[in-house]
């Protein structure tokens, strides 16, 4: 820093003035953020004041159309935790989840090693192009496609039937046993190209002179992607993946809610589909909100969790 | 990057050789597999109707028609979708645009007094969300928005990762910018509009793309809060429908022959209308991507090493 910047900064900032004083001096910074920080307090913060319905009882319609809800401790929790069917909910979102987060970690740092193997620039651009591409789809359009592809006589059970896999056309989209299979496929379809942004950044700042080194040290490429490669992203594998189990109870509701019908209900409906149901259907906001907070609380359990574990294997942490 | 590691690789091994033969073909059979999907609906939507649904239809239509096409284009509900999504889309994103470097550039100013205040208040709405229910209350019983169309825009007007990733980028310019406009009497206001907004429009073309294609891509906000009002839907929830009846159709076997025999003379099914509407509501954002692929990998790594 030169004199000149300083005696500015001073002039500016005087520091013997009080809080409010250079609050008032910086008038124009304030007019640029404070009714930002005001809507964000609005649309994030205020809503949170909506946690209090976990504790109120919205079961009795006559008390309701009057506006009256009672108070009832923990008896929401506890009507959730006797229902079967949001042990059902549970089960469906941890399962998709996992999927997710298995075939799409899987499956990213797999397609994004074989770009940082190609040479010829244009082919990698026109390979990112394309696979970067499904990620812009809205959820609408993609299970729109779906319903062809998977079609009783679409091209799936077409090319399956023609190569000997199966004698005859499955009804993919009617049974539920194939429903989480079929979610994890249209998301792997769907972000594959975008996963592996953040992984080939990675592997750009790996060192070149590692490679060089392998090199004279005899590694192949296999070797080479064994050792150098898979090493450099190892700290952005860490992060991502405490992410990621930070995020297993948000197994979404958009491919669910699109995808899913009366036949694979068993299998499709997660917690939020079932917040929703109660919150947005039934008008049950006591018990939707206390499903939601479960869920939150799960969440905020699994992401400290895997944070502490990873401090302990000596790993790099999100915080 | 790779050309620089692999410059003096020679071949040793054969499956040196075979190797990049053999991950070129991996690719292109990926790139088919990612297009497919997309070609295929483009391909039944200009299909014949009553022979689309015989199924088999691939890269290319068997009967060809455009009949699907024109019944869509006559219907006034399709116009009414399409103006609704293009207008809260431009709309959105301007607002996007107009809020959120304006934020980033206090944050990224270290004398502000509410600096670290503000950071704080924007990082942790990133780690705890109040909720479906909670949200939908406020939207509902609080401001009252549902059946307007501003729900589409008030509550997207601002995104705090938007907005640090555009933070990212302004930490990054020369703090002599700011300092020498300020010897020259400019006040922030105009720092901010004359010297750093100019400088962000690589970034702020990645906030774009990223504002616009959610706004485009909406469709659960028209299913909550204006599903009663036909005249506010968006072109995805019209295709949103219009999923929902063909599963619907779907769970009966019978369903594609009794479609055959209402639709026989119209040539189109519900089918080829599905995939026509998907078409049409497809096409706005493959003529964007192109021109904007450049930026929003640069958004995505700014966005990843938030502070």
């Amino acid at each position: 820093m030169t004199d000149m910047t300083k005696g500015s900064t001073r002039y500016y900032m005087p520091r013997k003035k009080g809080f409010f004083a250079r609050l008032a001096s910086q008038w124009q910074l304030a007019l640029m953020s404070v009714p930002i920080l005001m809507y964000v307090f609005l649309f994030n913060y205020v809503p949170m004041w909506g946690w209090i319905n976990a504790f109120r009882d919205y079961g009795n319609r006559k008390l309701v159309a009057r506006g009256i809800t009672p108070f009832n401790g923990l008896d929401n929790f506890k009507w959730l935790f006797s229902r079967p069917d949001f042990y059902q909910t549970i089960r469906n979102t941890l399962a998709m989840s996992l999927i997710n987060l298995v075939l799409g970690t899987f499956s990213a740092i797999l397609l994004a090693v074989l770009l940082n193997e190609v040479r010829q620039k244009t082919f990698k651009r026109t390979v990112q192009t394309v696979t970067y591409l499904p990620h812009f789809l809205s959820m609408v359009i993609v299970v729109a496609m779906a319903q062809n592809i998977f079609a009783s006589t679409g091209p799936v059970n077409e090319l399956l039937t023609k190569l000997g896999i199966m004698k005859n056309p499955i009804f993919w989209l009617g049974e539920g046993k194939y429903f989480w299979g079929l979610v994890g496929v249209i998301n792997v379809w769907k972000e594959v190209g975008w996963g592996t942004i953040i992984y080939i950044s990675a592997m750009t700042s790996i060192d070149p002179a590692l490679y060089e080194a392998a090199s004279i040290d005899g590694a192949g490429r296999f070797q080479k992607i064994l050792h150098v490669t898979l090493p450099g992203i190892k700290s952005t594998f860490v992060i991502l993946l405490i992410m990621n189990i930070g995020h297993l109870m948000e197994a979404g509701f958009e491919i669910q809610y699109l995808l899913g019908n009366g036949l694979t209900a068993d299998f499709s409906r997660t917690i939020d589909i079932f917040v929703l149901e109660y919150g947005t259907s039934l008008m049950d906001f006591g018990v939707a909100t206390a499903a939601g907070i479960f869920k939150s609380v799960v969440a905020i359990i699994l992401l400290v969790g895997a944070n502490f574990i990873s401090k302990r294997l000596g790993e790099d942490t999100l915080v | 990057m790779t050309g620089n590691a692999t410059q003096n690789y020679k071949p040793r091994k054969h499956y040196d050789v075979v190797f990049p033969i053999v991950n070129t073909i991996i690719l292109v059979i990926l790139m088919f597999v990612t297009l497919y999907p997309v070609i295929n609906t483009v391909a039944i939507s200009l299909n014949d109707g009553t022979d689309a649904l015989k199924g088999g239809i691939g890269l290319w239509p068997r009967v060809f028609s455009t009949k699907s096409y024109v019944s869509i284009l006559q219907d006034p509900a399709v116009y009414q979708a399409a103006w609704i999504s293009a207008s809260k889309t431009v709309i959105t994103t301007v607002l996007n645009l107009f809020w959120t470097g304006m934020l980033a550039y206090t944050l990224t100013r270290k004398e502000y007094v509410l600096r670290k205040f503000i950071t704080t208040v924007m990082v942790l709405t990133m780690y705890v969300n109040a909720g479906l229910i909670p949200n939908y209350l406020l939207i509902t019983k609080t401001l009252h928005l549902q059946k307007s169309y501003w729900v589409y825009i008030i509550p997207t007007m601002f995104s705090c990762f938007n907005m640090i990733v555009l933070r990212t980028y302004i930490a990054g310019l020369p703090e002599a910018l700011v300092e020498s406009a300020r010897i020259d009497g400019a006040g922030d206001i105009r720092i901010y509009w004359q010297i750093i907004f100019p400088l962000c429009k690589p970034v702020l073309a990645t906030v774009a793309l990223f504002v616009a294609v959610g706004s485009w891509n909406s469709w659960f906000d028209t299913h909550l809060y204006n599903a009663s009002k036909a005249n506010l839907h968006s072109l995805q929830y019209l295709l949103k429908m219009k999923l929902a009846t063909t599963n619907q159709s779907a769970n009966a076997a019978q369903s594609s022959v009794d479609a055959l025999a209402n639709t026989a003379s119209s040539k189109t099914t519900p089918v080829t209308i599905r995939c026509a509407i998907t078409v049409i509501s497809t096409v706005p954002i493959l003529v964007v991507y192109p021109f904007l692929q450049k930026y929003f990998v640069t958004g995505m790594v700014l966005g990843s090493v938030k502070g």
